[in-house]
């Protein structure tokens, strides 16, 4: 990330930082129009929080936005034992999965994949419905027959998906 | 005791000149070509700066000013839901789906179109302010001196200079409407409210040293008409009363304000609200109406999306103003931003510090288009209207449309959006098949 990129998301932060205390709540998120009307909006915004806090700071902030960089060509090659970039496929990958496991237990159980379901339709799909899709879901990737997708059947499902450019956000500039 | 007198002295003639050189010219409606010059010594020097900037930066800049209005951060995805999940191998559900939803939750982080509409236009060169400098480095000796000179004339000369203008219009104001005000009703008081009213906006544009381009001036709102535009700041209302008289709309507030309108109220028909009636909705149409249905009454100016708005977009308009009837007069105002920022930030700044820095800027140069009247279909509802007015008014400003509420700048949006998005999703997954 560049300088002018890293300072251009300071200033988005202040910006968002309406008690300008140097740390965002979960309501000043909530305040983007956008992200409040996103069905998954609250799974995102807590991303953000670690474990148990309510504030995040900017350096916080620019961990989980770095998740979303677009990974470069370069930097495949680089070194094997540096610790894994934020922004690699498995990474990135972990992101998602933990969107979807609300108890991180590492394993997205059927109630949790039903809620997630629920937050994603509203109230437009019937329960049963909805159950038999989360049931299906969970049948076609359940390798172990615990019922529960683990991290590892996760990858496995999504490995012909293009995880990189989903997951990437591009700067102009 | 020399010292004082001496003082006396500068400031008589300082009012002396202040006096003569803009005060009796506004009077009378001409124009001395002063500010021309300013004008022209000012777009020199910052077109030099500019050059200076672009000379100054090390790293080559392949596409800088493309287009002014699409300043972005980030590349946003505008593909919509059913194209980027439908394009997934089965269209049922899959944990795949979740990136949409994620990608979009992310942008709207880093980047979103609604809140950057309420904070101050970003610049594409810096216009030696030091406010506006948060992107641009040192660059030159030069530069920094030309700046250091501008600081000096903005603060010493021309601040003072402006303060005393404004006192001189707003009392004067005050003074002049309420002589006009003890009159008894008549077309005698009508064209010296005129006047009053005339003179005193003069005086406050130049207080601010306003250049405004008015133009199809053919097509400026009629009496009995209704008069809308596109929200900035408050010196909106001041940019428009400069070139013809409008009854204005508004609520009533207390201090200066107050007196100012509480004296105005008298010699001309402006509706102030209290803050209670505002929230009926009924009182208000109706007694617009009742303005209205009375052709001999001036024009009404309102600002539908009533809130101010950065005036690089314009926001949903309320449909209030568009149920009442009459013909409507759309007025496009767009400002450049280069030499000074009229957006009134109400969260960031209050009403004193706004003034201020508006009066510490450069200029404040805009551009007012009158646009040929509207009046409402017959198969047309109020928010067609509403939308059809602003689209013409978005097009010709150059602004961008936003179906967004500017109420957002205070209220956190209505479930139904998020309602509908979730909506749409399960239409997606029930119209593909495979559900249970």
């Amino acid at each position: 990330v560049s300088h002018s990129q890293i300072t251009r998301l300071y200033s988005r932060f202040t910006s968002l930082d309406k008690g300008e205390n140097g740390t965002l709540s979960r309501e000043d998120f909530q305040r983007i129009p956008e992200l409040a009307i996103n069905p998954l909006g609250d799974r995102i915004i807590n991303a953000f929080f670690p474990e148990g806090e309510d504030q995040v700071n900017f350096r916080g902030f620019m961990r989980t936005l770095a998740h979303f960089r677009p990974i470069e060509d370069n930097e495949k090659s680089k070194d094997q034992n540096g610790p894994e970039p934020l922004n690699s496929r498995s990474n990135k990958l972990h992101f998602a999965f933990r969107l979807y496991d609300l108890d991180k237990d590492d394993k997205i159980s059927r109630d949790e994949l039903l809620q997630v379901l629920r937050m994603m339709v509203g109230v437009n799909i019937s329960d049963e419905q909805l159950g038999s899709i989360a049931d299906r879901t969970i049948q076609e990737a359940d390798q172990d027959g615990d019922s529960a997708i683990s991290f590892a059947e996760f990858v496995k499902v999504l490995e012909k998906v293009d995880v990189e450019q989903k997951m990437s956000i591009r700067f102009l500039h | 005791m020399e010292v004082v007198w001496a003082v006396g002295q500068v400031v008589a003639l300082w009012l002396a000149l202040v006096l003569g050189l803009i005060v009796l010219p506004s009077a009378l409606g001409i124009s001395l070509g002063i500010s021309e010059a300013y004008m022209w010594v000012l777009v020199k020097t910052l077109e030099w700066a500019t050059i200076r900037l672009q000379k100054g930066v090390k790293k080559p800049q392949p596409q800088m000013l493309q287009t002014p209005t699409a300043i972005g951060i980030i590349e946003r995805d505008e593909t919509p839901m059913e194209k980027e999940i439908a394009r997934l191998h089965r269209a049922d559900f899959e944990f795949s789906h979740i990136f949409y939803f994620c990608r979009k939750g992310f942008e709207a982080i880093v980047e979103d179109e609604v809140t950057q509409r309420f904070s101050s236009e970003e610049l594409l060169s810096w216009n030696l302010l030091t406010r506006t400098n948060v992107n641009f480095h040192y660059i030159s000796l030069r530069l920094t001196v030309v700046w250091v000179i501008g600081v000096i004339v903005r603060y010493c000369f021309l601040l003072p200079l402006r303060f005393t203008l404004a006192a001189i219009g707003i009392t004067s104001m005050i003074v002049g409407t309420t002589v006009v005000g003890q009159l008894p009703n008549g077309s005698v008081k009508n064209y010296l409210s005129e006047v009053v009213h005339l003179t005193c906006s003069r005086i406050l544009v130049r207080a601010l040293s306003g250049t405004i381009h008015y133009h199809n001036k053919e097509n400026r709102p009629q009496k009995g008409g209704i008069c809308v535009a596109n929200h900035t700041s408050p010196i909106d209302a001041i940019i428009l009363t400069n070139d013809g008289c409008y009854a204005m709309v508004g609520q009533v507030h207390g201090g200066l304000m107050g007196i100012i309108q509480r004296a105005t109220v008298k010699a001309c028909p402006h509706v102030w609200f209290e803050r209670s009636e505002i929230k009926d909705r009924h009182l208000v149409t109706k007694r617009l109406r009742e303005h209205v249905a009375d052709k001999s009454k001036l024009p009404i100016l309102i600002f539908p999306e009533g809130t101010c708005i950065n005036n690089t977009s314009v926001m949903m308009f309320k449909k209030g103003s568009f149920e009442i009837g009459g013909t409507i007069y759309p007025v496009a105002i767009k400002y450049d931003p280069q030499f000074g920022d009229a957006f009134w930030n109400s969260s960031k700044y209050n009403i004193v510090s706004y003034l201020l820095r508006i009066m510490t800027s450069w200029a404040i140069v805009c551009n007012v288009w009158y646009l040929p009247p509207m009046v409402r279909k017959e198969d047309e509802d109020a928010v067609q209207f509403a939308n059809r007015v602003r689209s013409a008014i978005a097009h010709q400003g150059g602004l961008t449309e936003l179906p967004w509420d500017g109420g957002l700048k205070r209220a956190k949006v209505k479930d139904t959006f998020k309602e509908e998005q979730q909506k749409n999703y399960s239409k997606m997954l029930v119209r593909n098949g495979s559900v249970g």
